[in-house]
């Protein structure tokens, strides 16, 4: 079964279309990278696929329902400069915010909750800054707590949002861990990703994405020249096999 | 009670029911909407005039927060139509203001209705318009009107705690869980408007904008904790009126205009010495920092 369906989805802002025509499918259990170049549309993408912008048209299923009905088999990971760091709360409080849906309206989160959120950030190697004010984080560790929460959220299927940008070598490590440990689960993780030299080391399938759809598919068939050069039209540069350099156009 | 208790307890209730949702505004980053509900509900009050004929408490609440949420509802619309915020909430509430203003015109002069009341209020008045149940005097009506309306912001507040935190820090993450931000928006706004009407009568569209936005931005200065955050800005506006008060009547000027101004004061006082987020260590970190080096 398809962990991901999107058929026919349509973007714009204004009257520019962004995503046009949108249409590929993710098999359960799948490591992806959506890999594009700038202004390609793929946090676009994504967000239109959690319905958080509208959308022109599009058709959505997640593990062969509709998005709407889904809701809790979904987790995200948003780019770090989406929220404000200075907002009042603690590590702990923003993991357990991924605990919310599960909570339901109203009601608190109870000593369980807690320890799942504790849990969590443990696993993210944060358990010493738990009652840290989030602002009081490096740009890694706000980054790992936002794992934890994704986390704490113990859905079926992840969108992380270009995780990797800016941070140590530790969080890299354990997003790295983590996207291993969420595959071994049977779980499925979508990944926005600009680092070419990263993808075959990360991701078993890709998607590479220009607005629309250039390839979808295991990495090995998929990542290859020729598709790469049609995502990324003349901005590329090659280094010898196998190896290709972004090089952006001026 | 005295008729210098009734007052300080207005103006407390004032500081407190205004300090505790005001803080919310100001961690949402939407502190101008507070100025420019605190103005519109004029048009609520007037309207709620026409229809019931009296200056009664509940339809005035009712209507005030109507046209609150309207307001906030308008801003919303201009917003994402692409007018640009900040002039999408200047032209809403110069319009619904001004609609208010050429109403309240129509209203005779035997009510005490008028637009410098609006914007000053008089809280030396509030203990004279009191409460009667079956001959027996309650105490001002004023005080009654914020103490409901207190109640009912930190039930609102208790009862959608976490919504409201989260929809404040990370919306989108709150759409995606499925809480309805928009709701939770527009129950906040329903609960500024509340507060400024309350308080509107005692001390005038000014002093509430004051009460709504400055203890919340002294407490932001002073904790890292959400909830804290909030008690502790309702105690700045509490604090700031007894100051006010005091000083009103030592120096025998205007009340709710001192209280304002004890808002601003203790701002400064936390601007500079706040230990966390005071300029002043800020600056002596800073000099530590390069002693240390040197």
């Amino acid at each position: 079964m398809n962990a991901l369906s999107v058929q026919n989805l349509t973007v714009t802002y204004d009257k520019t279309p962004v995503l046009q025509k949108v249409g590929f499918e993710i098999p359960k259990g799948s490591l992806t990278g959506i890999i594009g170049p700038n202004g390609a549309g793929k946090s676009t993408l994504i967000k239109a696929i959690l319905q958080l912008i509208p959308r022109i048209s599009g058709d959505i299923q997640v593990y062969g329902k509709p998005y709407h009905r889904q809701r809790r088999l979904i987790g995200y990971v948003p780019q770090r400069s989406e929220v404000d760091w200075d907002f009042p709360t603690s590590a702990l409080d923003v993991v357990l915010m991924g605990r919310y849906g599960h909570i339901g309206l109203i009601k608190r989160p109870g000593k369980k909750e807690i320890q799942i959120a504790k849990e969590a950030l443990r696993k993210v190697g944060m358990e010493e800054y738990q009652d840290r004010q989030i602002s009081q984080l490096s740009g890694g560790q706000q980054q790992r707590v936002f794992l934890a929460r994704a986390l704490a959220q113990d859905a079926q299927i992840y969108f992380m949002d270009e995780p990797f940008v800016g941070v140590d070598a530790a969080t890299e490590k354990a997003i790295i861990q983590l996207m291993q440990e969420w595959k071994e689960e049977g779980k499925t993780v979508l990944v926005v990703h600009h680092d070419l030299q990263t993808v075959e080391d990360y991701f078993d399938h890709v998607l590479l994405l220009n607005k629309s759809p250039v390839g979808c598919g295991p990495t090995q068939k998929v990542f290859t020249m020729e598709n790469l050069k049609q995502t990324y039209g003349g901005s590329l540069k090659f280094l010898g096999e196998n190896s290709v350099v972004l090089q952006e156009r001026v | 009670m005295s008729y210098d208790a009734w007052i300080l307890l207005t103006g407390s209730l004032v500081g407190l029911t205004c300090g505790v949702t005001g803080a919310l505004l100001v961690l949402r980053k939407m502190s101008m909407l507070a100025d420019a509900i605190s103005h519109t509900v004029l048009l609520g009050i007037v309207g709620a005039f026409f229809v019931t004929q009296s200056l009664n408490g509940l339809p005035m609440l009712i209507g005030a927060a109507i046209v609150g949420v309207l307001t906030a509802f308008f801003v919303q619309m201009l917003d994402s139509s692409g007018v640009q915020s900040d002039a999408a909430i200047g032209v809403v509430f110069t319009s619904l203001f001004a609609l208010g203003v050429v109403l309240i015109s129509f209203v005779g002069d035997s009510v005490h209705l008028d637009v410098e009341h609006a914007l000053m209020g008089e809280i030396a008045f509030i203990p004279w318009d009191t409460l009667t149940v079956q001959g027996m005097n309650l105490g001002p009506k004023a005080v009654w009107m914020l103490g409901f309306v207190f109640l009912i912001n930190v039930l609102f507040i208790t009862l959608f705690y976490k919504e409201i935190k989260l929809t404040t820090f990370d919306p989108q993450f709150a759409a995606l869980l499925g809480i309805p931000v928009m709701f939770i928006h527009y129950l906040l706004m329903g609960m500024i408007s509340l507060s400024t009407v309350a308080s509107f009568d005692s001390v005038g569209a000014i002093l509430v904008v004051a009460m709504l936005i400055v203890p919340g931005a002294t407490a932001y200065l002073l904790t890292d904790r959400f909830l804290i955050l909030l008690i502790l800005s309702g105690l700045i506006g509490i604090l700031s009126a007894v100051t006010g008060f005091a000083f009103a009547v030592l120096f025998n000027v205007s009340i709710a205009g001192s209280m304002a101004c004890a808002t601003g004061l203790y701002f400064i006082l936390a601007f500079i010495f706040s230990p966390k987020h005071g300029i002043l260590m800020k600056q002596i970190r800073k000099y530590r920092l390069s002693s240390e080096q040197s």
